[in-house]
């Protein structure tokens, strides 16, 4: 457990390191995630206390969300005035973008 | 609330106990009422959860910037958690490779989609200009995002807010939406998902199965890679 959650924060650390110094436009916790994932390709196994970890982290993955989410309270104001063209734009686009996406990746995937 | 409740409130609002045992509270209390509901997912535990902490601090009259200095401890759990989803996408790894091709054109497509769509949808709404450009990266995660919306002349903390409601429509309208339309596998639900409603996306993508999270943790690190190149080029053209 510790030793995996330390192998977790090295990576982020590599990838934190590695977006600052080539000015890349990811952040530094999904470049670790990349780099994590090659090592493992490389290494051909997932070590079991890595996993044991890794799910335990993922398994409320949700409420990891909920502090920053709470930030929507300093802008309920300007909310308030483009309430309608927020929530349509985003209901719509989020719907047309899932649908595309999964339709291009149907067909894409037959032609093979 | 009388003045020496208030007092109590203010002496445990200074340290980090309250924000980060408010965070636990609040989302334990979101799930058991998501569960409660058959997992229905309008009852999408992230949305309740912020709900219940933003009722609470309006109330007590309590900043966010106070809430967030104990908040943080679990905010923080969100980088070594991405680095994490490196180990269900390796489980996914023969068929990574066999969905390769496809995977890279859906990602590029959804990407250039989730963009136009709400720049023009908002736009038809009478949405300001400064609301349009902070909603363009509404699809990606909010680090890469709030970069995004800082650099076309957004309000990266509204960005970050317009990420979060994204994230919330995509988990909760995203599994049913394209179980109707006929996408079968998980793979390409997971991928869907994760390109149009990044992590929040991710982890409802993890409650229909292991392939369709990782597809969703995939398609969400691609996708804010590709829309950070996308979105300067194409709010040049839409502005």
């Amino acid at each position: 457990m510790l030793a995996s959650l330390t192998l977790l924060l090295v990576f982020q650390l590599i990838g934190e390191t590695v977006v600052q110094w080539l000015r890349l436009p990811v952040p530094g916790p999904v470049l670790g995630m990349l780099l994590l994932f090659a090592a493992l390709v490389l290494r051909g196994e997932v070590p079991v206390a890595l996993r044991d970890t890794a799910n335990g982290l993922l398994q409320h993955l949700s409420l990891l969300f909920v502090p920053a989410g709470v930030g929507v309270m300093t802008h309920l104001a300007l909310l308030a005035t483009a309430w309608l063209p927020i929530s349509v734009a985003i209901l719509l686009s989020t719907a047309v973008t899932l649908l595309v996406t999964a339709f291009v990746m149907r067909a894409a995937a037959r032609q093979r | 609330m009388n003045p020496e409740l208030r007092e109590l409130w203010v002496y445990l609002s200074t340290s980090p106990l309250l924000g980060l045992t408010l965070t636990l509270l609040a989302y334990q209390l979101a799930y058991a009422i998501y569960v409660k509901l058959g997992s229905h997912p309008l009852a999408n535990p992230v949305a309740i959860a912020v709900a219940l902490i933003v009722a609470i601090l309006s109330f007590t009259g309590t900043p966010y910037a106070i809430y967030f200095e104990g908040a943080q401890f679990v905010h923080f759990l969100l980088g070594p958690a991405t680095v994490a989803l490196a180990v269900p996408l390796y489980a996914q790894w023969p068929r990574l490779k066999k969905l390769f091709g496809a995977s890279m054109l859906a990602l590029v497509t959804g990407s250039v989609v989730s963009v136009v769509s709400v720049w023009l949808i908002a736009e038809a709404f009478g949405a300001s200009d400064q609301v349009l450009r902070s909603l363009a990266p509404k699809s990606v995660t909010s680090p890469i995002g709030m970069g995004i919306s800082e650099k076309i002349g957004g309000l990266p903390s509204l960005t970050a807010v317009l990420i979060m409601l994204t994230g919330i429509v995509g988990a909760v309208i995203g599994p049913a939406l394209l179980k109707a339309t006929g996408t079968q596998d998980d793979a390409m639900r997971g991928f869907a998902i994760g390109i149009s409603a990044h992590g929040i996306g991710t982890a409802r993508a993890f409650q229909i199965s292991e392939t369709a999270g990782a597809f969703s943790a995939l398609a969400m690190g691609l996708n804010g890679v590709v829309t950070s190149i996308v979105v300067p080029l194409l709010v040049h053209g839409l502005a």
